[in-house]
């Protein structure tokens, strides 16, 4: 936490010796003194928490083995593991390997672009604070207004900007979110042009840690930008590296609003991925095993990358 | 990072200048064909010839956003106070006891973090149906004071653990608090920067989020904004200067509150998801 501000009093008038017999005789009385007796306020909490997370998730487990549907009167019927293999001979194995292909961009991109801009407004820039409040600002606005926003930016010919752009500079239309490939390319440049903010500030955050010393030292000895950036900045913003490629990696994974306002999965069911393949199992053929399974799919998928990424990470950033 | 020489630092502020341009190109594409009369063709980086409110005026009267501002207000502000409320009251003793089950809960929250919503989906919307909820602002209330707990409690225990030193609490006993007084005069009080980091990531989680009405909510008149604008461009499919201008609408809210709070806003993203 870069934000807290606790001071903590000086107790200037205890003389030494006191001090050290107070601090040990806390140090064994303390995890007993306080907080315990409260033990009762987490109740509240951790009664929402099952209510509304454990439970319904545990039943969105079993959910995903049956066959239940909005047509299913009493107990769906337990049927194995056919849900999996039914979404996986449809539209599931493009879409597991398309959202894969999706976070993985948006993360590189992310973090590429994010670190450049921090970098770059971390240093000597004119009025850098309103450059910074100007880049993070998409962040607060809802991603469904940034996808409808690009929806007609890059709408089809004689009606989206970028074609009118296009047709005035005398070249030929480009149907943006009628083809596959670039569908895909705008709903990118969407999500990155909405969170690289975040990226950038969590970097700039991680930047108010490199003491300007180190720098400068590694400059009297000689060292270039770029040698300052890999050996001096750069194992200092281990932690935020991490945390950026955490979220990034978990949030790409659950895209859905963009997706939705942009292409709703379309053209011919091209561009779903995990998130918006559940929706469509959900509501247009309320097919809640499916559903649930494809869920099921996202969370086990979601839990062995961060597992992954984490451990990866933790190990490098010990090692620099 | 330092830049030596009038070259570098000129080519630092013109790639500033430039991608900052860049960001702003899809806002003043937005301001500008939602100021132009529907009739109007021209490109829209051209600045509209005869700029109208008129679009602005439609929008507000035939979409259903004014009364989702309504329910977007309640909704976000009830939500974020319950977590708040309940989120602090768990983290506490989360964070002030090293028994093993106090650890064991703990990371049992933390799962929740990793957990997409999508599982406990549908089992939640029977739930509600079977409760008479759906439809209502209070399920959405009941779903995102569950939803955001993990992360509040992360942040709030986290943030006891590492910042706010025992000795308060210890002081207050001593000259005879109770634990109960402690904990609200004491150590609340000191949560302050914590506190105010959840509020921010949750409310404008909870204000933005669409995926949780449109399931718990479609169908019926109470429409959150998202919910709104979804609507409204399903109606209008083609009128974007209209649709635009009821977007802009919609962003002036959230879009006001973070320029007045910027910096507050900007520190708590980075602070709250730094953890």
């Amino acid at each position: 936490m870069s934000s807290s501000g606790v001071e903590v009093p000086t107790r200037s008038g205890v003389p030494p010796v006191a001090k050290e017999l107070a601090k040990s005789a806390r140090k064994r009385s303390r995890v007993r003194s306080v907080g315990r007796d409260l033990w009762w306020l987490i109740l509240p909490g951790a009664a929402v928490y099952l209510y509304v997370v454990v439970v319904p998730t545990v039943q969105g487990l079993q959910a995903a083995f049956t066959d239940w549907s909005f047509a299913t009167v009493g107990a769906p019927n337990f049927t194995g593991l056919e849900n999996f293999t039914r979404i996986f001979n449809s539209d599931a194995g493009p879409a597991v390997f398309r959202t894969l292909q999706l976070a993985f961009v948006v993360v590189v991109g992310q973090n590429v672009i994010g670190l450049a801009l921090a970098l770059l407004f971390n240093g000597r820039v004119f009025g850098r604070n309103v450059l910074r409040t100007i880049v993070f600002a998409p962040m607060v606005v809802s991603s469904l207004v940034v996808g409808y926003l690009f929806k007609y930016i890059f709408g089809p010919p004689g009606v989206g900007g970028v074609n009118q752009v296009l047709a005035a500079l005398g070249q030929g239309p480009v149907d943006f979110l009628g083809n596959p490939t670039t569908a895909m390319v705008i709903i990118i440049v969407t999500i990155l042009w909405q969170s690289i903010g975040g990226n950038m500030v969590i970097y700039l955050a991680g930047l108010q840690g490199v003491p300007s010393e180190l720098e400068e030292a590694a400059a009297l000895d000689g060292a270039g930008y770029w040698k300052r950036f890999w050996f001096v900045v750069r194992p200092l913003l281990a932690p935020a590296i991490t945390i950026n490629l955490m979220l990034g990696l978990i949030g790409g994974l659950k895209i859905f609003d963009q997706i939705f306002a942009l292409t709703n999965g379309g053209p011919g069911n091209q561009t779903q991925t995990i998130a918006t393949l559940i929706y469509a199992y959900f509501s247009q053929y309320a097919d809640y095993g499916r559903s649930a399974a494809l869920a099921l799919l996202l969370a086990v998928g979601i839990a062995i990358l961060s597992i992954i990424q984490f451990s990866v990470l933790r190990r490098q950033e010990r090692n620099s | 990072m330092k830049t030596t020489g009038l070259w570098s630092r000129f080519g630092a502020n013109l790639t500033a200048y430039g991608s900052t341009l860049l960001f702003l190109l899809p806002v003043y594409v937005l301001i500008n064909l939602s100021i132009r009369p529907t009739d109007d063709l021209t490109p829209p980086v051209i600045p509209s010839s005869r700029p109208t409110f008129e679009n602005f005026i439609t929008a507000w009267t035939t979409s259903p956003l004014p009364g989702s501002i309504v329910t977007s207000l309640i909704v976000t502000s009830i939500s974020c106070l319950v977590v708040l409320v309940i989120g602090t009251m768990a983290s506490y003793p989360l964070a002030r006891s090293t028994s093993r089950l106090s650890t064991g809960t703990f990371y049992f929250f933390m799962i929740g973090l990793l957990l997409p919503f999508q599982l406990a989906l549908i089992p939640l919307y029977i739930q509600m149906r079977d409760l008479g909820l759906l439809g209502t602002v209070w399920a959405l209330v009941i779903v995102y004071s569950g939803v955001q707990l993990p992360f509040t409690v992360f942040l709030i225990t986290t943030f006891l653990r590492a910042g706010v030193p025992l000795d308060y609490e210890e002081a207050a006993q001593i000259d005879g608090c109770s634990p109960l007084m402690a904990f609200w005069h004491v150590v609340v009080p000191l949560l302050r920067p914590a506190l105010g980091t959840c509020v921010i990531l949750n409310s404008v989680g909870v204000w933005n989020d669409f995926f949780t009405p449109l399931i718990y909510l479609s169908g019926s008149g109470q429409v959150t904004i998202p919910m709104a604008i979804f609507q409204f461009v399903g109606q209008y499919t083609t009128n974007w200067p209209l649709i635009f201008a009821s977007l802009l609408i919609s962003m002036v809210p959230v879009l006001t509150l973070y320029l007045l709070f910027q910096r507050y806003v900007i520190q708590g993203f980075a602070g709250g998801l730094k953890g």
